[in-house]
């Protein structure tokens, strides 16, 4: 008989799908002329995302129906439970977001390479991939099919000193990183004499961890917490994200961000939560403080993104220092929120900085609240969000991080802190996203004309952003159905699951009020 | 015995190799002192019993890739490496930081050696072919196949980078 049934090929149907395009892409690439545009390429990676969209249905309908389904498979290496399903709908749709924008941009730069789309549609594989992987070897590989695939793309613009600059950082730091995280992996195997996070996190329960398991999970901590950009392994970012390509910079702070988030909750999640409780609360204080302090002096938009993303990966990590249920699906959450938000906020700075990458000072958007009203309006959706005013996803991913930090039964006054510190920190940060928005209405604009009008694939890319931040924020209940059902998944020994489904999705009415 | 003084020889040469790797000045000498750490890590290998790794270790590594090394050095005729301010900034911030790390891990190490079970070969044909070979087509066929994905994305990367702008 074979080992190998109709079933484990569901489990990887995502990777299947978004490889099988990525071929196609490449091969129809030689087809076309050599200075033509890619725009068709570009389409064809569009409909492989979305099949892949498609393809996680059909796992959710498989496992409506088959029990069997959320149990591991491959030889016990990758388990499609409601945790891994959560980030396969949200990686693709990423990357298709990703994909709409860089068929205007790839244009504007005269970028004339079909392989820039087979390398986003490889690394989705390789994100989509981290998300189910429970077995430390298969996640090493996926995290560097991502991690690789995001090096070359940082690199694309060629004619740019600023984007080699970029590539070749990310790529010394981030190899330097898989180093920490390898050796975490290898001692956490001399302790456990397993790398299948499964049998780690049975072996760690039953005896007691010792200082091998505890240095083995910093390591790996090393190692994630570079590719979720928190401090203090923060310093690459601004430098990366200022040279790379716009559409990429919105890919690259949100997929494998959410990706290693994944991977981090299912690593330290395995392991138990004391060891690490003062690593986490450490990064998170840095995160937000060295984020958004860093945010205030910047100038250029995409710096001062990058910033607010280091910033936006503490509030994350404090939703892991509650370590308990609600904290991982509030954690779950924020990623979904913040890649709404992001990839819209960087949407507006890949279609108003195109052709050059121009206009990224803050005060090229002076007057662009005059000169292009609707580009304006939607920025200032997302900053709002980002800030976190009620009714955007922000808001909802904000309140529940913290009220999960409040709600934790071990370390409460830790918790209380880190919570006081994330407060204050979200209203320095609401300073330096203000300040964009009133340079965008209050001042008098530089340049007279209009930017130049948006295709059709970037309107596309900023309604569905925008749609998802309201939608995100206005009604959240299937999206944290869904992140609570996946929390479940990954502790499901604790008691108390009951309390959870019951206080999350209540909490949500409460919120939306106002606005309906 | 035999086996404990064989470890620590070559051990120290490897170390020895890695750091000499670090010191030289010239790329082509690197490169030859990677060859030396290549070596003595597949005679390591072959003194843990895993006959099969240490002979791919000699050919791909010590060979195939090692050649590759200096068939490039020597046709982009790389000069030395030049001292920078920024060089001896990482230097002074780089050699303690390296010192801390490596005698962190070595004290848990030690310390924690008795946590650290001991590994009793089961099957008489461990580290032969038919062994891993069941390993890496069974057990752990999913990640062997994707590796394609991020071999193809490699060379992909290297195409694109490496492409004369038209």
């Amino acid at each position: 008989m074979n080992p190998i049934q109709t079933i484990d090929y569901i489990r990887i149907l995502p990777e299947l799908v978004l490889t099988a395009f990525g071929i196609v892409v490449m091969m129809a690439d030689p087809l076309l002329k050599p200075g033509a545009s890619r725009k068709g390429l570009g389409l064809i990676s569009l409909a492989g995302a979305i099949s892949a969209i498609a393809a996680t249905f059909c796992q959710i309908a498989w496992s409506a129906r088959d029990a069997q389904f959320a149990q591991p498979g491959w030889f016990g290496m990758v388990r499609v439970d409601s945790f891994a399903i959560f980030f396969h709908l949200l990686i693709p749709a990423i990357s298709a977001v990703c994909i709409l924008l860089s068929l205007e941009y790839l244009d504007a730069q005269n970028i004339r390479s079909g392989e820039y789309y087979a390398l986003i549609l490889f690394g989705t594989v390789g994100m989509v991939l981290m998300s189910s992987a429970v077995e430390l070897v298969l996640i090493f590989i996926a995290l560097e099919i991502s991690s690789i695939s995001t090096y070359i793309l940082a690199g694309y613009r060629r004619r740019n000193a600023g984007s080699a600059e970029s590539a070749i950082k990310y790529f010394l730091l981030g190899s330097f990183a898989t180093a920490f995280f390898l050796y975490g992996v290898a001692l956490m195997f001399g302790q456990t004499g397993s790398t299948s996070i499964l049998t780690i996190g049975k072996a760690l329960a039953t005896t007691d961890p010792g200082l091998l398991a505890i240095a083995a999970t910093a390591l790996m901590m090393i190692g994630l917490g570079f590719k979720v950009a928190a401090a203090p392994f923060h310093v690459w970012t601004p430098d990366v994200y200022e040279g790379a390509p716009a559409p990429i910079v919105a890919l690259m702070s949100t997929g494998p961000k959410a990706a290693a988030f994944a991977v981090l909750l299912r690593v330290l999640f395995a392991t138990q939560s004391a060891q690490w409780f003062t690593l986490v609360w450490i990064c998170a204080a840095l995160s937000m403080t060295l984020g958004n302090f860093g945010a205030l002096m910047q100038n250029n938009v995409k710096r001062m993104l990058a910033y607010s993303s280091i910033a936006h990966a503490g509030y994350l990590l404090v939703a892991f220092a509650a370590s308990n249920e609600i904290g991982i699906s509030a954690a779950i959450f924020y990623t979904a929120a913040y890649a709404a938000m992001n990839v819209g906020a960087f949407a507006v700075v890949s279609h108003f900085a195109a052709g050059g990458e121009r206009y990224i000072s803050v005060d090229d958007y002076s007057g662009l609240g005059r000169r292009s009203p609707l580009l304006a309006f939607t920025l200032t959706i997302f900053m709002l969000s980002l800030i976190g005013i009620p009714a955007t996803a922000g808001f909802l991913a904000k309140y529940y991080v913290f009220s999960a930090a409040l709600s934790a039964s071990a370390h409460p006054t830790a918790l209380v802190w880190l919570t006081v510190i994330g407060l204050v920190n979200s209203a320095v940060a609401s300073f330096y996203y203000l300040r964009l928005i009133v340079v965008m209405y209050m001042r008098e604009p530089l340049v007279a004309e209009a930017p130049a009008p948006a295709s059709i694939g970037t309107r596309l890319a900023l309604v569905l952003a925008a749609l998802a931040t309201i939608y995100l924020g206005v009604v959240p209940d299937r999206a944290l159905n869904l992140s609570v059902a996946g929390a479940r998944d990954l502790t499901p020994s604790t008691a108390a699951v009951g309390t959870v489904s019951a206080t999350a999705p209540s909490s949500a009415p409460v919120a939306t009020t106002p606005v309906k | 015995m035999v086996h404990q003084v064989l470890f620590i020889v070559f051990g120290l040469i490897c170390v020895a190799g890695a750091i000499n790797l670090l010191l030289q000045r010239h790329p082509i000498n690197s490169a030859l002192s990677l060859v030396v750490v290549m070596a003595s890590l597949a005679l390591i290998y072959l003194l843990l019993g895993a006959e099969f790794v240490a002979a791919i270790q000699v050919i791909v590594y010590a060979g195939a890739i090692m050649v590759l090394f200096v068939f490039v050095i020597m046709l982009l005729n790389a000069g030395e490496e030049e001292r920078t301010r920024g060089s001896r900034v990482a230097l002074i911030l780089g050699v303690p930081g390296v010192i801390i790390l490596a005698a962190t891990v070595g004290w848990l190490l030690v310390t924690g050696s008795g946590q650290l079970g001991s590994v009793t070969i089961a099957s008489s044909d461990f580290g032969e072919t038919h062994a891993i070979a069941r390993l890496l087509f069974k057990d752990f066929l999913l990640p062997f196949e994707i590796t394609s994905v991020l071999i193809l994305i490699a060379i992909m990367g290297a195409v694109v980078l490496g492409k004369r702008e038209s």
